[in-house]
């Protein structure tokens, strides 16, 4: 406390109280979105967890299936047949707030309904392994999108949430107490003065009796 | 109006195209900073890159990770899964929560 320069008077005290209430109101309210963050934010790890491991099995298979389509057609055909694909998937970017974390929502849109644009080749020279790989690949598309949404939602809560938790630790281990100490201080400076003040006062008073009455050459 | 890109060697992202998806082969490392760059400051809602690819721009990445566009998700590449994936996911726990009390 003695760090700082504070002078001990009325009007510091009264702008120290109001300092103190109005951390005191934005502590309890960051923590409630701490905590509201958090359990939202505990939520929605979990679905991502669940989505990731099921993308990452599915990519995985969809490899191994893409290796044997490779093994059983030569290289000019493979890429040929995917030079030119007939599907285009469009996105829609949307943003959804929650506790003031903007997080996307993404919408997809391909260019054709037909399910099966995803095969861009005739099937005269390539194999039907290639089909089946295509295919596996495009099922686990929906769940690729939606752990793209829900990974980078994620993100962005897990840094909001470690912001919110700073403030908190700053505003309940630093300013709080530091205004709590600077009231304190002046409290007792105050009525420091005050006692110094009346004491002063009955000093004059006895004095000034003292030379109306002579009170000690009568004793 | 977003696209979605995939980015990785050509072996892993291939299949991709025939989705609908714009697919960036790339084989070097610094052709691959140099198109991430490009594809997040371009229409790129998402963009999928190969945990391989990832492990070697983590730099990069990590500037796009507090933006809401675009979305930079790893996927396991044509040579295996490397868990880079589930490792960023609990990476996001221990930030939020300090430490990663979920998956450990």
């Amino acid at each position: 406390m003695a760090s700082k320069q504070i002078t001990p008077t009325r009007m510091e005290l009264t702008k120290t109280k109001r300092k103190l209430v109005t951390a005191r109101r934005g502590h309890k309210l960051l923590k409630d979105k701490r905590d509201e963050l958090m359990r939202q934010f505990l939520e929605l790890v979990k679905e991502n967890m669940a989505l990731r491991q099921k993308v990452e099995a599915g990519i995985q298979s969809a490899n191994k299936n893409f290796v044997i389509a490779k093994a059983g057609m030569d290289e000019a055909t493979l890429n040929t047949a995917l030079m030119a694909p007939k599907q285009e998937v469009n996105l829609e970017v949307d943003q959804r707030n929650v506790m003031s974390v903007n997080i996307p929502v993404f919408d997809t849109k391909t260019r054709t309904a037909d399910a099966n644009d995803i095969y861009s080749y005739g099937f005269a020279f390539t194999s039907s392994d290639l089909d089946g790989a295509v295919k596996s690949l495009a099922d686990i598309l929906p769940d690729m999108l939606k752990l793209a949404e829900t990974e980078k939602a994620c993100q962005l809560m897990a840094a909001e949430i470690e912001k919110t938790r700073r403030r908190v630790n700053a505003l309940e281990h630093v300013t709080i107490p530091e205004a709590q100490e600077t009231i304190k201080y002046i409290t007792m400076k105050l009525d420091e003065n005050e006692r110094s003040s009346q004491i002063r006062l009955m000093k004059v008073k006895d004095m000034m009796l003292e030379e109306a009455h002579r009170y000690s050459e009568r004793a | 109006m977003y696209r979605i890109a995939v980015l990785g060697d050509y072996d892993s992202i291939y299949g991709f195209a025939a989705l609908g998806l714009n697919t960036f082969p790339v084989s070097t490392h610094e052709e691959a900073g140099e198109m991430l760059r490009r594809l997040a400051g371009g229409k790129y809602g998402i963009i999928y890159i190969t945990e391989a690819l990832a492990a070697e721009l983590e730099h990069e990445i990590e500037k796009y990770k507090e933006q809401v566009i675009p979305a930079i998700i790893q996927i396991p590449g044509v040579s295996g899964n490397t868990g880079a994936g589930v490792v960023s996911v609990k990476k996001s726990v221990e930030q939020a929560v300090g430490s990663d009390i979920l998956f450990s």
